[in-house]
């Protein structure tokens, strides 16, 4: 749970343990310098609207990366070290954890529905009730299965990912303006 | 069909046309000009709106016609089409909405072009979003020339032709004054729209089986002459192993296409965020998924009361199936109820063509003057604002679409929009996949993704029997058809992804690593989001 890899110092309190920040808890007080409980109110509170430009809370860093010269490179470093950082790394495995088994079962589930569509019409036209036959209710099923996943996913998103996920925007936001020098 | 049909359809067509025009004077009223407005209406939709703009974009003239008919005609294969529309959606939802609104500024090429050399990238990936939408549009101009060509009876070619070329010139109007903010008004209006004439027509069709489904279906199957087969699988993809295959490329081009449409991945950046972007397609999937399923009803409808002979007389590809359908519905021809009911569904139809092509307009506007025009204009020449060059370019695309749409006209909307997708998948979601995911992706691979995808798409397209070598092909006459698929999906699919891999693999160019981590990190977070 150690965040500090080499980072910055001013963003310490930014990484700490994932886990206390889904459940709301405010980060390490060592630190302390910085609270997550109310994200928007704290980027500001945090130095965000400082530099020059305060009035937009849009990123004005917005970090084309192309053709920045030399502070590039330093926003560059930036990106790798909260890529490293055990707060992103939640992030990613909660976001992998519910899109790649979700994909590769609907995905199996469409490709099974149209080849058995085109390889095995006997199958599909046994009746079932009336005149509702198995390729019917696969077809409704597809509309069915499709609604739920994306119930599922927008659900696990708002749980899982959201919250800490805008943490990690302002954080990063915060450091790759620290690097720009406060220009923006 | 009688001229109070023609009257009554094109005084509410009229209508819609100057709702529209008026919504475009009134947002462009205080236009800045920046390319953020124009490309993206400021960002500042809500969900809710961007869903049912998304939803207005999606429902093409090529669902609400095209399929409808290819139900109504060969039953339950049509049907197919419309379970590959809706689950598109998981992928857009799952691997790209999200992502893609975090990672990129106004175009699919955005997103890859963080990572890798720009120029280059740019250039291949504007090149294959500019042929997928002309490819779309030819679509829906085909779908507008059937639809006046039912309205003013008979196929009078002068006709067809006026009205492809007004569609044409009043999406340019649209787009070229009112940018993106007036293109997803006129989607929410047409979505709203087409959602209303839907439903009603569906209700009537329940009311007229008095709620009984399965009546609904016992009587199309015994109206189609194919009877029970009518329900089931095989009706147009049965028979020999090449149409199957064809079905199976067409089922993958449809569920990994949408992902791949620029104008779909370019009403992402209408909303200020990556949830925003989520929970407009939540909205989206939920109206789309509604929408699909009453036009089940609807072309099961069509066949049922219309009979598909009649529907097949009309027009033999069924593009006209749903007025058809309508004029029955409100009192059989030359009644008051089948004028009204008829002329609603006309100026919908054409309300949606018109939308969908202005949106279609926009996004391809954006990647010849985003990318390409921005990649490929000579350096230090003086540069022109981005915006001037898109609406120029709107123009352009227009009149390419328009002369496309002309040489089209006799093949099926529905089966026209498959090829569009299949060249989407092929050509742009390989990239776009590889880039949010691929650690060691390279320019190299990036540009063979690309080109990999969609070179032979395209070449396989044009060696197919859809442009030669069949009594229903573009040009009957000449036979240069080796392909023998119509799409192209199950070989171009592959082939694009294998390309990209390729290309990784033996370039000599070592992976940005902190490139690699922002597209990451910004694209997971939203950090630096524009």
């Amino acid at each position: 749970m150690q965040p500090s890899k080499g980072r910055p110092p001013r963003d310490g309190a930014g990484q700490e343990s994932p886990v206390e920040r889904l459940d709301g808890v405010g980060p390490a007080e060592e630190t302390g310098h910085l609270r997550y409980d109310d994200p928007w109110y704290d980027a500001l509170a945090s130095g965000w609207g400082e530099s020059a430009g305060a009035a937009v809370p849009a990123p004005e860093v917005v970090p084309s990366a192309r053709g920045e010269g030399e502070t590039g490179v330093a926003a560059a470093d930036v990106y790798l070290e909260v890529q490293r950082s055990a707060a992103f790394q939640e992030v990613r495995r909660q976001y992998r954890r519910f899109v790649v088994p979700a994909f590769v079962a609907f995905f199996a589930w469409y490709v099974a529905y149209v080849v058995a569509a085109t390889t095995a019409p006997e199958l599909m036209a046994r009746p079932v009730l009336g005149a509702v036959n198995v390729a019917l209710l696969a077809g409704l099923g597809q509309f069915l299965t499709t609604f739920l996943f994306t119930w599922g996913y927008s659900r696990h998103a708002r749980l899982r990912r959201d919250r800490a996920a805008l943490d990690l925007r302002w954080d990063t936001q915060e450091l790759t303006r620290g690097v720009n020098g406060g220009v923006s | 069909m009688t001229g109070e049909h023609q009257t009554l359809a094109l005084l509410l067509f009229s209508g819609f046309v100057a709702v529209t025009l008026a919504i475009t004077t009134w947002v462009s009223r205080k236009r800045r000009g920046s390319a953020e407005e124009f490309y993206a209406g400021g960002r500042l939709f809500s969900p809710m709106e961007n869903g049912f703009a998304i939803a207005g974009d999606y429902m093409s003239a090529a669902s609400f016609l095209g399929v409808t008919g290819l139900i109504a005609l060969f039953g339950y294969d049509g049907l197919l089409y419309v379970v590959g529309f809706l689950v598109a959606w998981l992928v857009v939802l799952f691997l790209v909405a999200e992502l893609v609104r975090n990672c990129g500024r106004f175009t699919l090429a955005d997103v890859v072009a963080a990572r890798m050399r720009e120029r280059p990238v740019r250039i291949a990936a504007g090149t294959s979003s500019v042929t997928v939408s002309v490819l779309y549009l030819v679509a829906q101009m085909v779908g507008a020339g059937s639809l006046v060509a039912l309205l003013l009876g008979g196929t009078s070619g002068a006709a067809r032709a006026w009205t492809v070329i007004g569609v044409g010139a009043l999406m340019v109007i649209y787009v070229s004054l009112g940018g993106m903010r007036a293109t997803t008004w006129i989607q929410i209006v047409k979505a709203v729209l087409l959602l209303g004439g839907t439903i009603a027509l569906t209700v009537l069709v329940l009311v007229r089986f008095h709620g009984d489904l399965d009546q609904l279906l016992l009587t199309a199957a015994g109206r189609s002459g194919h009877g029970e087969a009518f329900l089931a699988p095989g009706l147009k993809y049965g028979g020999d192993w090449t149409a199957r295959f064809d079905f199976i490329s067409l089922g993958l081009a449809l569920v990994l296409g949408t992902a791949g449409l620029p104008h779909i991945l370019s009403r992402f950046y209408t909303v200020p965020t990556a949830r925003a972007a989520r929970r407009s397609v939540v909205w989206a999937v939920g109206l789309i998924g509604g929408f699909y399923l009453m036009t089940i009803v609807l072309g099961f409808g069509a066949a049922a009361i219309v009979g598909p002979d009649a529907v097949r007389g009309s027009n033999a590809a069924g593009n006209t199936a749903v007025p058809l359908l309508a004029l029955d519905l409100g009192g059989g021809a030359g009644s008051t109820g089948g004028t009204v009911l008829f002329a609603v569904v006309a100026a919908v139809a054409f309300a949606t063509i018109l939308a969908v092509v202005a949106g279609i307009t926009l996004a391809s506007s954006a990647s010849v003057a985003h990318d390409l025009y921005a990649s490929l204009r000579r350096r230090g020449g003086k540069p022109r604002s981005e915006v001037a060059v898109a609406r120029v370019a709107a123009v352009g695309v227009g009149v390419v679409a328009i002369a496309l749409g002309l040489l089209a006209r006799d093949l099926n909307v529905a089966f026209l929009v498959g090829l569009a997708f299949a060249v989407a998948a092929s050509a742009n979601l390989p990239v776009l996949l590889y880039s949010l995911f691929w650690r060691g992706f390279t320019t190299r691979g990036a540009v063979w993704a690309v080109y990999g995808g969609l070179v032979p798409a395209v070449v396989l397209v044009v060696l197919s029997p859809v442009v030669s070598g069949s009594p229903d092909s573009l040009f009957p006459n000449v036979d240069l058809q080796y392909f023998p698929l119509q799409n192209p999906g199950l070989v171009s699919i592959p082939l694009g992804f294998l390309a990209g891999w390729l290309g990784t693999v033996t370039a000599a160019e070592v992976p940005d690593e902190a490139k690699h981590a922002e597209t990451e990190v910004r694209s997971l977070t939203g950090a630096g989001a524009a």
